[in-house]
């Protein structure tokens, strides 16, 4: 389906927060908004859900914390035990101590990295990725908001064009 | 201006009241000969009798005088003598405890207005703009630094006079039998002890007047110049705490253990003293907030204080544990006594302390929500300052009773005590000037902090 969306250039982050506020007591829809920088608070301005993010990222870190209990395990254990230090290896708990730094940097390892490619792939961001901005303005120096139309081309392009929009375009999606 | 409400001032004078009692009962039933003393062993329990005694004071306590004086001269010569030395040995323990228990809590209480007085002096040399609100807090907090630190001064003065034995070290005739010591008296010396803790209390106390009083200032004056005298004082005090903090840790703690040492101990220290120091900002805070004081602070404070309460105890862990380690796997005997004595007599709070200031801090406040509710930060504060009361305790009991700890009427009664007067002195403090700055330049921001 080919639907044409409004597109709003801003050229000053505190004004488009500004205009998000106003778009949505106006109860218009903001399909997506591109920015040259994250601009703070936006998310909750757009009445976006909050992230969960935060939920992957603990559940990544008990996968690494749990991964590293397994690998000492085996690799100090099971697989070759040896005695250092006087301290033989014939029993996980007692040489647990020495694995403790392993167990903490393999939680941040493991959170940490599938964290940030979670976040990519969420994003649809990859390798060799088309970029989705359709101004490459949005790059440098200008803030753009999208907005679907529906037969109420002329209401909206007044209404963002009282919030400051320095250009306004139509286009087909 | 904040008015110190009459319910809380009669709590804190019976708090003071029934400390007192209590720490006068601990020490006029600390027994006064042999006899007595075995007999408090005897009646606490049957089954701990002369048998695990032997075993624990040779294995568990080298540090401790009569046994080290008996390791070095008469190694061969058991029986008897070795009876009669372990019994005045067991007598020295229990004439000990009270004075033990009093020490850890006036340090303990002492500590939290030093973390503050840390805390504050971080937002002040880095200029941070979401704080100022709560400086008169942390103002008030750090006046418990002049009452406290003259408590804890006393007590290193009667060590030094004798009137309590809780430094083997300032014993000449230990040290006559003692190598170790020996070579470290130069810097173990009483009187240079006394010296440096002059010097450490009267420039944390120094700074403490003074910031206080160009805060204060700040709110009257026509520009920022006493923001930017703090600003300088706030510096030059960080370096000066810094170095002065280690060096009180070695002093007042470390050197129970005289043999033994440890190069993180002044770090471990801190921070244990900052997270103690940041939790009670906050209580104190939402403690201001519930009464009605304090309109401006925002949950986005509290989140922040939380995070601060959760970032510090997961470094004392780290700090916690890479002490632990190192001398677990080194496992020299001299370091290791430290923690086999720990671990066999103190076991219980050696790990207990552990799963309070780590593990029930990382999982109560990991969650960013939970960082805002205020009961549940309060919550997760008692028991992160519980735990670190605890790591006092280990730090300073081990040393001084061996395995005749307790937590009983004397450390009980000492803390109730400390808990009044600090509670008295720091809510005094805070009736004496508003509790809002004025003229502090960042003090819209921190009114508009918003996370």
């Amino acid at each position: 389906m080919a639907s044409k969306v409004i597109q709003a250039f801003y050229d000053d982050d505190d004004v488009l927060m500004h205009a998000v506020k106003e778009v949505k007591a106006a109860k218009y829809h903001i399909e997506e908004i591109f920015c040259p920088f994250p601009v703070h608070g936006l998310d909750k301005a757009m009445g976006l859900a909050p992230t969960r993010i935060a939920i992957a990222s603990f559940i990544y870190g008990c996968i690494g914390f749990v991964v590293s209990i397994v690998m000492m395990n085996y690799i100090m254990i099971s697989d070759w035990p040896q005695d250092i230090g006087g301290k033989p290896s014939f029993s996980y708990i007692q040489n647990m101590p020495a694995f403790v730094p392993i167990m903490f940097e393999l939680t941040i390892f493991f959170a940490a990295h599938l964290m940030v490619i979670t976040f990519y792939l969420r994003s649809r961001l990859w390798p060799f990725k088309e970029a989705e901005n359709p101004d490459v303005r949005t790059t440098d120096d200008h803030f753009l908001m999208e907005i679907e139309v529906h037969n109420n081309e002329k209401e909206l392009r007044e209404l963002l064009l009282n919030t400051g929009a320095l250009e306004i375009n139509i286009s087909d999606k | 201006m904040y008015t110190f409400s009459k319910r809380l001032k009669i709590a804190s004078f019976i708090l003071m009241a029934v400390g007192l009692l209590g720490i006068g009962i601990g020490f006029v039933s600390a027994p006064s000969t042999v006899e007595e003393a075995k007999a408090i062993v005897a009646a606490h329990d049957d089954g701990h009798g002369t048998e695990s005694h032997e075993e624990v004071s040779h294995e568990a306590a080298p540090v401790q005088h009569d046994v080290e004086e008996e390791g070095h001269d008469a190694v061969e010569e058991h029986g008897v003598e070795h009876d009669a030395s372990h019994d005045e040995h067991l007598l020295h323990q229990l004439q000990n405890k009270p004075w033990s228990a009093l020490y850890v809590a006036a340090f303990f209480f002492m500590m939290i207005a030093l973390g503050v007085l840390a805390f504050y002096a971080v937002q002040r040399a880095s200029q941070a703009g979401w704080s100022p609100l709560l400086f008169r807090v942390m103002e008030g907090i750090t006046a418990y630094l002049i009452p406290g630190g003259i408590i804890v001064f006393i007590i290193l003065v009667l060590s030094v006079m004798h009137v309590n034995h809780l430094f083997v070290w300032m014993d000449s005739d230990v040290v006559a039998h003692d190598k170790i010591l020996q070579a470290k008296s130069g810097y173990l010396d009483p009187t240079f002890f006394l010296i440096r803790a002059v010097i450490f209390l009267g420039g944390w106390i120094l700074y403490r007047e003074y910031s206080r009083k160009y805060s204060i200032a700040q709110d009257e004056s026509n520009d920022d110049s006493y923001f930017k005298k703090n600003f300088k004082i706030s510096a030059a005090f960080l370096v000066f705490y810094l170095i002065s903090e280690s060096i009180m840790s070695w002093d007042w703690i470390m050197s129970l253990d005289p043999h033994w040492y440890s190069t993180l101990f002044g770090w471990y220290l801190f921070a244990s003293m900052f997270v103690s120091g940041i939790t009670v900002i906050a209580m104190v805070t939402i403690y201001l907030k519930s009464k009605g004081y304090l309109e401006d602070v925002n949950d986005s404070h509290i989140h922040d204080l939380a995070k601060f309460m959760f970032g510090i105890s997961v470094f004392w862990t780290y700090l916690w544990f890479s002490q632990f380690m190192l001398i677990w796997y080194a496992n020299i005997p001299e370091e290791v006594t430290y923690f086999v004595t720990r671990i066999e007599d103190y076991n219980l709070p050696f790990f207990g302390m552990v799963v309070m200031n780590f593990v029930f801090p990382i999982l109560l406040l990991m969650n960013s929500d939970y960082k805002r509710i205020n009961w549940f930060v309060v919550m997760a504060g008692v028991v992160i300052l519980l735990g670190h009361y605890i790591d006092i305790f280990n730090m300073i009991m081990p040393a001084t009773v061996g395995d005749q700890w307790g937590i009983g009427l004397s450390e009980i009664s000492s803390v109730l005590f400390f808990t009044g007067l600090f509670i008295f002195w720091v809510f005094r403090a805070l009736t004496k000037a508003p509790l809002q700055p004025t003229r502090n330049p960042f003090i819209e921001e921190s009114k508009h902090f918003h996370y």
